[in-house]
This record gives structure tokens, C-alpha cells and sequence, in this order.
């Protein structure tokens, strides 16, 4: 009982045309996911591959956030598997979460902190180190002028941005990002959509739900729709 | 070794927050020097009394203060979304945890080592004992963060789980304070107190060493 279908947009391959041949980067198999009562979705197949673009579509309740929960690790599915490179996750986890770069819901920014601090963690345990200073990446993402105030003392769109500084500092080839242009203005998402594509054509691959409209990413864009089950 | 660096990343983060928050660093503290000021007023001044119930007044008054701050250690990770951040370092967890751990161990338990010759003298304990009550509050202070990590982590995810840690803790942390009573009698009446505070210590390498496990399981099906 299938009951999600995957509406690819544009099949046709990417600019990076050597990415497609190798093993899928992830590979989401026959995922169920059971919330109380509720079937959210089941037998979820997905192949992730480098250099596309997800986005998962659906309305509120369909289980979007789940999905994304379940691919990163964070919730356990009650039925399938997710293979990194035709490993199970769960087998690889180091590699995996060194190749993973997850900004959920709640973005993990410490209000007590400045933005500066809150970068700076961010950046010294992504792997990489200090693949820039945080001061740079504070200035990338238009926040200069704001570095000493503490981050709960911001606005939702500068938290926002802050959090999302981490995609500037990541070297991980897999984005999962759960709504990312909440909360942004329209400066803030045309900067994403740069990035995005910056990373695309690095061969990374990113799973997004947004209900965004994504069509400047036509070419590598795959949408994918969930419905809501009773 | 990139664990490490990630175990000092969380420390150094963890403590920055805690500078930020020092007013709910300092609740617990004050709580434990109300308690142990008013003591000497309701029992009554006689010394022989206060030094007597000295070791139990002091430890259950620890054990209570420690309660207070507890839930500090995960339910702000919690909701602001650190946690899950935490979760997926790709580090393992129980480092991280037990960096969360020594941040919670250092911003509570010391600030009580160091007034701790204040409340003996508050309470009278004979001066002869205060070593080994220093004692028992560096063996015991640990087991305290590292046991009451675990109850945090089964509980973060319900909105008022205050009693319910509380509850799950306390049946945990009375040998506890069994031990540590039982050793700070024993060296005010000039007796060894070496057996209760090789027990302490056997309880302290147990909690820290184990705990990490418990709690990364805990943490785990608090998330999801």
C-alpha cells in the first residue's frame, strides 16, 4: 500500500554527468513509520544520489519532519533501512554523520550565546577545522554588527541565519534540512538558493521540505509528494 | 584525535552557557545555605545536637540541591534543538555525554566543596571530621551528576517531569547517602572511615563509567 508517489520533476541528468554512475549516496528502503496510531507513510523508497535536490512535499501532519528525522538517524523507523553507500547507516555512523549535515526544526542555536560563539562551535565540530573563521562566515551570512549580541536576543530570521551559517563551513555531502527558509527574508533565501547550488554542483546532494517553490533547480530538482493518511 | 576535540568543544560550549545562566547556578547553592542556616535555628543551638545531626543534615541537604539543578543538564539542549545536535556529532555519544556530565559536576559540586567547611562550621562538625566530609562530597558529587543524567535523559521529554525525576532518583542516590553519612560519623568519633568511602569510591567509578551508556540510550528514545 503504497501511498506516496514521487513526482520527478526533470529525470534528466544532472550537469555533472560522471556523479550519476557511481552507487547511490543513500539509498531509503521500504521505510514505515508508525506515530500513535497513525501510519505516517509506508514503504518509503527513495535513492538519493550526488548532485540532486529533494524536496519532500505534503501537508502539515504527513510526516515530512519524520522523514527527515528517520534518514538522519534521530528516529527509528518500524520497519526498513537506510543504506550510506550501500552500508547500513547504523553500521557506517561515523562516516555517515561526517558526511551528514542535519538542521532540523529547532536549529540548535544557544540563545546565552552570541551568534560569534554559536558559529564557532559550529564550526569546530563539524570535522573540518576552521575551514573558516567564524568571523567571515558570521559577515557571509549578513550578520556583522550583530556579533556580540546573545542569539536569543535576535529575530527569528537572524537565528535562522546563523543556524544556517553551518552550510558555509560543512564539508558534509548530504543536507538534510528540515524548512530552511523559515523565517528568512527575501536577501536571506536568495542567498541559500546560492549555496544550494554551489553544493549541488560540488556533487552533494541535499533532502529538503520547504513549501518553497524550488524552480530555479528545475534541472536537479526531485520532488517528492507525501500525502496525509488517516 | 577529532573525539576529544569534540568532547572539549562540548565542554567549553556547555560551560559558556552555564556562565550565561549564573543566577540558576547559584539557586541550588542557596537553597542548600538557607536549609543548613535555618537547621541550627529549629533544633537549637546546643552543640552537642547540631553535630550530631551534622552528616545527615549536610548530605540530605546535598542530595536536595542537586535535585533543583538537575534538570538544567539536558531540557534547554532539549528544546532549543542541541540535543539532537549532540546526537549526531560524529563523535560518539557517551563523550559528549559525559562532557555534559563534568560541565554539570564542575558548576555544582564545586561551588559546594568550597563552602563546605562553612556549613561544618555552621553545624558544628568537629574540625577533625572535615576531611573526610570533603571526602565524601568529591566521591559522592559525581555519582550525583552522572546518576541524575540518566533520570534527566528518561524524562526531558515530558513537559513536567520534576517529580517523576525525583521519584526515579532518590531510590538510586540512598546508598549513596548512606555511605557518606556512615563515613563522616565514623571520623568525627575518631573511627576509620575507610570502608563507607571505599564503597563511595566503588560507586563513583561504577556511575561515571556506566552511566554513559544508560544515558545515550536514554537520550535516544527521548528524541525520537
Amino acid at each position: 500500500m503504497s501511498k506516496q508517489s514521487t513526482l520527478a520533476s526533470n529525470q534528466a541528468v544532472s550537469a555533472h554527468a560522471g556523479a550519476a554512475e557511481q552507487a547511490p549516496l543513500l539509498d531509503i528502503v521500504h521505510i514505515t513509520s508508525i506515530r500513535g496510531e497513525r501510519t505516517l507513510f509506508s514503504d518509503f523508497n527513495l535513492q538519493v544520489e550526488a548532485g540532486r535536490m529533494y524536496q519532500i512535499e505534503g501537508p502539515n501532519g504527513a510526516g515530512k519532519s519524520s522523514l527527515l528525522r528517520i534518514i538522519a538517524g534521530l528516529l527509528r523507523p518500524q520497519s526498513g533501512e537506510i543504506r550510506y553507500r550501500g552500508e547500513l547507516s547504523q553500521h557506517v555512523r561515523s562516516e555517515f554523520l561526517q558526511d551528514l549535515l542535519f538542521i532540523g526544526h529547532k536549529a540548535a542555536v544557544k540563545p546565552e550565546l552570541t551568534g560569534l560563539e554559536n558559529l564557532a562551535f559550529f564550526a569546530a565540530v563539524q570535522g573540518q577545522p576552521c575551514a573558516q573563521p567564524p568571523f567571515d562566515l558570521l559577515e557571509q551570512v549578513g550578520l556583522v554588527g550583530l556579533e556580540d549580541i546573545p542569539a536569543g536576543n535576535l529575530s527569528a530570521g537572524q537565528q535562522r541565519r546563523i543556524a544556517l551559517a553551518r552550510l558555509w563551513v560543512s564539508s558534509s555531502r548530504l543536507w538534510i534540512l528540515d524548512e530552511p527558509f523559515t523565517s528568512l527574508d527575501v536577501a536571506g533565501i536568495e542567498m541559500l538558493h546560492q549555496r544550494f547550488s554551489q553544493h549541488l554542483a560540488a556533487g552533494g546532494a541535499i533532502i529538503l521540505t520547504s513549501h518553497q517553490p524550488l524552480d530555479w533547480a528545475s534541472q536537479s530538482l526531485v520532488r517528492i509528494q507525501l500525502e496525509y493518511n488517516w | 584525535m577529532s573525539q576529544t576535540r569534540i568532547l572539549l568543544q562540548v565542554v567549553r560550549r556547555d560551560f559558556q552557557v552555564a556562565m550565561r545562566n549564573r543566577n540558576e547556578l547559584l539557586n541550588p547553592i542557596i537553597f542548600l545555605l538557607v536549609v543548613i542556616t535555618l537547621f541550627p535555628l529549629a533544633v537549637g543551638p546546643s552543640a552537642g545536637t547540631l553535630s550530631q545531626i551534622a552528616p545527615g543534615v549536610i548530605w540530605v541537604s546535598a542530595l536536595l540541591s542537586a535535585m533543583l539543578g538537575l534538570e538544567r543538564m539536558f531540557r534547554d539542549d532539549f528544546r532549543d534543538g542541541a540535543l539532537e545536535h549532540m546526537l549526531l556529532l560524529p563523535c560518539a555519544i557517551e563523550l559528549a555525554v559525559l562532557g555534559k556530565i563534568i560541565v554539570h559536576w564542575v558548576t555544582t559540586a564545586v561551588p559546594l566543596l568550597v563552602i563546605s567547611p562553612l556549613l561544618a562550621l555552621l553545624l558544628n562538625l568537629p574540625m577533625h571530621a572535615l576531611p573526610v566530609l570533603l571526602l565524601t562530597l568529591l566521591l559522592g558529587t559525581p555519582v550525583l551528576s552522572a546518576v541524575g543524567a540518566i533520570g534527566v535523559a528518561l524524562t526531558v521529554s515530558l513537559n513536567r517531569g520534576g517529580a517523576l525525576l525525583s521519584l526515579l532518583l532518590l531510590p538510586l542516590l540512598i546508598p549513596l547517602l548512606i555511605f557518606a553519612t556512615a563515613a563522616i560519623e565514623a571520623a568525627s568519633m575518631n573511627m576509620s572511615a575507610g570502608g563507607p568511602l571505599a564503597l563511595m569510591a566503588a560507586f563513583l567509578v561504577l556511575s561515571v563509567g556506566l552511566s554513559p551508556l544508560a544515558i545515550r540510550a536514554a537520550l535516544q528514545v527521548s528524541v525520537n
